[in-house]
């Protein structure tokens, strides 16, 4: 029940089912004196919202065919060119492009599955009665809490191979250090440590709620059925927390996917571009060489990827729900 | 509820207990290790900045670096809290004002591309930043907004705005409608039952939002390290980062104000965090 659903006559909401005879006029006339109040609370945001993101939106297409870059943007004498699907081409072909793409992948899955399952495993541990779950909780949530700017070079500070904790501690009990920001094998692992690390108690907590929601009946029920810890775990929670775990994995996914931050922060992308990706990759492409046209049609691909598999995962958990 | 599902928890052996115990124990050291050693190197004087010492506290511990932060007039270290708190403001107060209403028509009306609009909403959050950053940027640069405020507000607003209006319309959408029913009988406008029933309600959902916006405004770096390019209008992200480059990885200072920065907005984040993700989860969970 709404506003709108209250406020029709019921001979209208029929005739809507079945197709309105009325001329377009006298229902479109209709629907605005309904909607009126609308339509002036959405116009404030809407012009807003046209602005920053519609313009630009549509701005970043058109400039994705044009090979616009820092010299002939602002000059008198050269114009930018239209190029067709020359950016395109050119990202298509360039065999880095694969390369970026596939690393890309692999951190998303590498943290979004670490956050996912120490996310999941803090939060069974935390849903029972303990003393200082309090206090647990608290501290499990910190690294979400502090600014990203100040984990990455916190972080960064603690890889420094010679005065770096964690190569100090390494060497304490006798391993040898590890050059975690000049290998690009160890930066890529450094930045994943650093993003895991963050990531976790997002999902811990989102993770806990689902939980905390199941009725513990079910449990007992399973119990007295003789079901084991697993089959519990198995049969009860998991389907219990799909509705909170699937958009807090999407938004986990393209978050990481997206994230900018850590990498861009602690390595830049570097060494020997080993920890690029592609957000970073773009960033780079666009704000420290300047090239704008091609840098938009980065943006576009990566953006597409991303819906594309957003539309496949929602698709795909639908379907198990169903099942 | 909650507490008969912890009665559960009683049959634990007193083995499985302390195995839980231990392994949270860890798992929060692990949490908590990295903030610790931020404020170590934070407390050292300047000559043993890069120090092996592993000890949290360092035994010649001064607040050297704090003070150079808060009083040495080169830092500037005020002007960046300064211009950090003008920018997030205005962004948390105008997303949260041109987000209301329009989360409320999302909320309560059937209009014309309602649906498409929601999608469009979502589809923002997969927007990679440089899509819209790199059009923003050149926008900025033809109204000469690059090196002002405003332009830095108008590019957070492309974030902040059509998230306030997801989490503020799921938000809504929990409360019944019998109440603006009543309002209506009493003889109030559809406006009148959004500003004296529905606002006044949802105080804490409207707090909890600009609030987000605040904190996505005030710690982000990427965007402003485009738009700000003269040091007298940096913000701190931007400032602390130039306090590792000009003294050249001197991690005293910067842990110090590291430090100085995340407190509040820790303590705030702590304060907030759960209502923050029933509000996401809510969001996303109605969509």
């Amino acid at each position: 029940m709404n506003i709108a659903a209250t406020a029709i006559p019921k001979e209208v909401k029929q005739s809507q089912r079945y197709r309105d005879p009325r001329p377009f006029s006298v229902r479109f006339r209709e629907h605005m004196r309904r909607n009126r109040l609308a339509y002036l609370l959405l116009i404030p945001a809407f012009v807003v919202i046209c602005a920053t993101v519609i313009y630009p939106f549509i701005y970043a297409f058109n400039l994705a065919t044009t090979d616009t870059n820092m010299y002939n943007i602002n000059s008198p004498t050269k114009q930018p060119q239209f190029v067709g699907v020359g950016n395109f081409v050119e990202i298509f072909s360039n065999p880095e492009f694969y390369t970026v793409l596939g690393r890309t992948i692999l951190w998303t899955a590498v943290n979004v599955i670490c956050h996912v399952a120490f996310g999941l495993w803090l939060a069974v541990l935390l849903n029972r009665n303990l003393k200082m779950r309090g206090l647990y909780r608290t501290l499990l949530v910190l690294p979400w809490a502090i600014p990203q700017l100040i984990v990455a070079m916190m972080w960064k500070n603690e890889f420094n191979t010679q005065y770096g904790s964690i190569n100090l501690i390494l060497q304490s009990i006798g391993l040898p250090a590890i050059p975690w920001l000049t290998d690009p094998f160890w930066a890529f692992v450094a930045v994943c440590i650093t993003n895991i690390w963050l990531g976790i108690p997002f999902m811990m907590v989102i993770i806990l709620g689902g939980l905390q929601s199941i009725s513990p009946e079910y449990y007992e029920a399973a119990q007295i059925d003789g079901a084991t810890a697993w089959q519990q775990f198995r049969n009860i929670t998991v389907p219990f927390l799909r509705p909170v775990l699937t958009p807090a994995i999407i938004l986990g996914t393209v978050w990481t996917f997206n994230n900018l931050n850590i990498i861009y922060l602690i390595t830049k992308g570097g060494p020997n571009n080993g920890t690029q990706i592609l957000v970073t990759y773009v960033y780079r492409a666009a704000f420290d060489f300047y090239r704008y046209g091609y840098a938009a049609a980065f943006s576009v691909v990566i953006f597409l990827i991303l819906l594309i598999f957003c539309l496949f995962y929602i698709r795909a958990t639908r379907g198990a729900q169903e099942v | 509820m909650a507490g008969t599902f912890f009665k559960r928890a009683k049959g634990d052996s007193s083995f499985k207990r302390l195995l839980i115990n231990l392994i949270l124990i860890v798992a929060c050291a692990a949490a908590l290790y990295p903030v610790l050693r931020v404020i170590t190197v934070s407390l050292r004087p300047s000559g043993s900045v890069f120090s092996m010492d592993l000890s949290l506290i360092p035994p010649d511990a001064t607040l050297a670096s704090y003070q150079s932060i808060l009083f040495d007039p080169k830092v500037g270290f005020w002007t960046w809290i300064g211009n950090s708190l003008m920018v997030s403001v205005i962004t948390a107060m105008v997303a949260l004002i041109l987000a209301a209403p329009a989360a409320y028509a999302f909320s309560r009306f059937k209009f014309a591309g309602k649906q498409p609009g929601l999608i469009f909403l979502l589809v923002t959050q997969f927007f990679p930043a440089t899509m819209l950053l790199l059009p923003l940027y050149m926008m900025l640069i033809q109204l000469s907004l690059i090196n002002n405020f405003w332009g830095l507000i108008l590019c957070y607003m492309s974030i902040a705005l059509p998230f306030s209006i997801w989490i503020l319309k799921g938000y809504f959408d929990t409360i019944p409608n019998d109440l603006e029913e009543a309002a209506y009988i009493d003889g109030t406008t559809p406006l009148g039952a959004f500003f004296r029933v529905i606002l006044p309600l949802s105080t804490p959902a409207l707090s909890i939002t600009a609030l987000f916006s605040f904190m996505t405004a005030w710690s982000e770096f990427i965007i402003a390290r485009v738009v700000l390019q003269k040091q007298a209008l940096f913000t701190w992200p931007l400032g602390t980062v130039t306090l590792q480059g000009a003294y050249y990885t001197n991690w005293g200072p910067f842990s110090a104000a590291a430090v100085l920065i995340s407190i509040p907005v820790v303590i705030l984040f702590l304060l907030t965090s759960k209502y923050l993700v029933s509000g996401l989860t809510l969001g996303a969970v109605k969509g």
